[in-house]
């Protein structure tokens, strides 16, 4: 089943360029798309079942139809690449196999909502590929496939490449918003959503890019043709990003629907060394972590859900039958204390306090009621007490880890060595100032 | 993945206290500005170009960019302080950001953590005695597939051992 439609290019020499891109059939999909009407290529991505590929799913021509076609505002088209979910790599692979797709994408998004400028924010750690976008931008200007009158049509569209400076919050759309002009990535509440009211306070769509760049080749082969690719519900292929404890880790595109255990032990060679697989996050680390014994779970949406976690960005994490999961548990909680934005008391407070219970429970000091302390952390920062899902990001590990590997925690807890003891034993944010994150602070 | 590192501009003995754009940078801040309706959304950019600069990114140099897009200091630096980045003080020639996230540790960053520390004498948030090398934690890098990954200034590296890690090493300290 393996599939190859966003990746085709990859292993070509010069890939990256336009005339290659176009010796491929590249822009016929834009062409195509500016001789419809707007409303019929929104139609079209909706006909196709698209789903947003960053994370949540949602469909892409939908969101594309909530922006009002009557607002005298401006509107605009974002590109997310901001890409930071642990796990996660496939945007990078994108951009770095075939940059013009991504841009395309983006060319006839812009047009369907009527966007005549598009920024594309990429997270600041990707310098290189910020520069390729960037030069692949000049070509495609330099050939009439953006700027004034684009390919001779009525549509003007200009593409900026934004980087962003070292914060995983700024993948939430409003954060990203937010930190698009100028300001400290802080979510906004919703609604408004940034359909109506985005950036600079006009209508705006954020999508991901890997869910842009299969916009081409929906315009130019048909929604049908994508529809019927992969499951009813979740069309089309997926980029998997599988690390961790594979012997071949890297992006695979796959049909949807692939089971996991296709993916790990065929694709991937299975596990190294020869040992188990004990466990593996199916969708990037703030999907809950399922145990080896869901290996045959289809990698779609709708099945892995089912199976108590979520398809999320394909950010596949393997686990060995080696790992601690107390301490995977706690490396995760470092990741999401250190990240959460601080705006809301659940998530500021609860991701850090989770993280010093874990660390106690594995530095043998756990206490009876801790695994209790931990189950209602992740019931009151999650499920909407939070501004952005930030919250239940870092709740979904912590109950599914407790779920399946709950033994674990509680031989920790049996097995503690030091005395109980009601103060913190290790100083709260020891090695992290929570708005103080450059080299100079904590 | 591993082309050739640029360093990081060295920073100023000392950054003096009013500091200035020149007409290169004045060009470039311009041409930034252009890309968006407000001014203030120029900040992030207009702060990569000095911490490209002048290799990090000093109290002086946030008061002449609020100065130059009719920000407040406070509001500069409160972006600033945000972003993990941007550098409040200055590194040194190479910036080693090592991502502890879980794919990478998986695969072996502890191994090469504890190599690092031993071989530059440093913790985490620290300099090497001959100025060359900072080393910093960071979380995950978006490049999983290769973990463990060590980002070096711009420039990734990844399916490190501590044997390649040296070999780096020994190259950028001598160039």
């Amino acid at each position: 089943m393996s599939a190859s439609i966003l990746l085709a290019a990859r292993g070509l020499a010069g890939s990256r360029s336009l005339a290659n891109y176009r010796s491929r059939g590249g822009y016929r999909g834009l062409a195509k798309a500016l001789a419809m009407e707007p409303a019929a290529v929104v139609a079209e991505v909706r006909a196709s079942g698209l789903r947003g590929r960053g994370g949540a799913g949602f469909p892409a021509g939908v969101k594309w139809g909530f922006v009002p076609t009557d607002s005298p505002k401006a509107r605009y088209l974002i590109c997310n690449a901001d890409e930071s979910e642990p796990g996660t790599f496939k945007d990078r692979e994108l951009i770095l196999v075939d940059p013009h797709m991504v841009l395309e994408g983006i060319a006839i998004a812009a047009y369907a909502i009527g966007a005549r400028t598009a920024y594309l924010y990429i997270r600041g750690e990707f310098v290189r590929e910020a520069a390729i976008l960037d030069e692949a931008i000049a070509e495609a200007r330099g050939a009439g496939l953006l700027g004034r009158r684009v390919l001779g049509r009525d549509f003007d569209l200009e593409i900026h490449v934004h980087r962003g400076a070292g914060a995983y919050i700024c993948g939430e759309e409003t954060a990203l918003i937010e930190s698009l002009e100028g300001k400290r990535g802080l979510p906004r509440l919703k609604p408004p959503f940034p359909a109506v009211v985005g950036l600079f306070g006009c209508p705006t769509v954020v999508n991901n890019v890997e869910t842009l760049a299969c916009v081409p080749h929906i315009i130019v082969r048909g929604s049908a043709w994508f529809a019927a690719i992969g499951t009813q519900r979740s069309t089309g292929t997926k980029l998997f990003c599988v690390s961790g404890h594979v012997r071949r880790p890297g992006v695979y595109e796959e049909v949807m629907g692939i089971s996991f255990r296709e993916l790990i032990e065929e694709r991937c060679g299975g596990i190294r060394g020869g040992r188990a697989l004990k466990a593996f996050i199916p969708g990037g680390s703030s999907a809950p972590v399922l145990p080896a014994a869901k290996i045959d779970t289809p990698a779609d949406f709708e099945s892995v859900a089912a199976a108590g976690s979520m398809l999320g960005s394909g950010g596949v994490i393997v686990m060995d039958e080696t790992v601690d999961m107390v301490w995977a548990l706690e490396n995760l909680l470092t990741f999401y204390a250190h990240e959460s934005c601080g705006q809301c008391t659940p998530c500021r407070e609860g991701s850090d306090w989770a993280l010093d219970v874990v660390r106690r429970i594995r530095r043998g000091h756990g206490r009876p009621h801790d695994l209790e302390t931990l189950r209602r952390i992740a019931r009151y920062a999650s499920q909407g007490m939070t501004i952005c899902p930030l919250g239940d990001a870092f709740c979904g590990p912590i109950a599914s880890f407790l779920e399946h590997f709950g033994q674990e925690f509680e031989a920790a807890i049996a097995g503690a060595t030091a005395p109980p003891t009601l103060l913190p034993v290790l100083p709260l944010r020891s090695d992290r100032g929570l708005f103080d994150h450059g080299a100079g602070g904590a | 993945m591993s082309g050739p590192a640029a360093p990081v501009a060295s920073p100023p003995a000392g950054q003096p206290a009013g500091l200035a754009f020149d007409a290169a940078m004045e060009s470039e801040i311009a041409a930034i500005l252009a890309r968006y309706p407000r001014p203030g959304a120029g900040l992030l950019p207009v702060l990569w170009l000095c911490q490209r600069r002048w290799g990090w990114i000093s109290p002086a140099a946030m008061s002449a960019v609020a100065a130059r897009l009719g920000l407040a200091p406070a509001f500069v630096e409160g972006v600033v302080s945000f972003y993990t980045m941007f550098q409040r003080r200055p590194p040194g020639r190479f910036l080693l950001q090592v991502c502890t996230t879980l794919s990478c540790q998986l695969c072996g960053t502890g191994e090469l953590v504890a190599h690092l520390k031993r071989r530059l004498g440093v913790d985490f948030g620290g300099t090497s005695a001959d100025g060359a090398f900072t080393l910093v934690e960071v979380q995950c890098l978006g490049a999983c597939g290769e973990g463990p990954v060590i980002q070096v200034n711009d420039d990734y590296y990844g399916d490190l051992t501590v044997e390649r890690l040296d070999a780096i090493l020994d190259r950028l300290a001598a160039s």
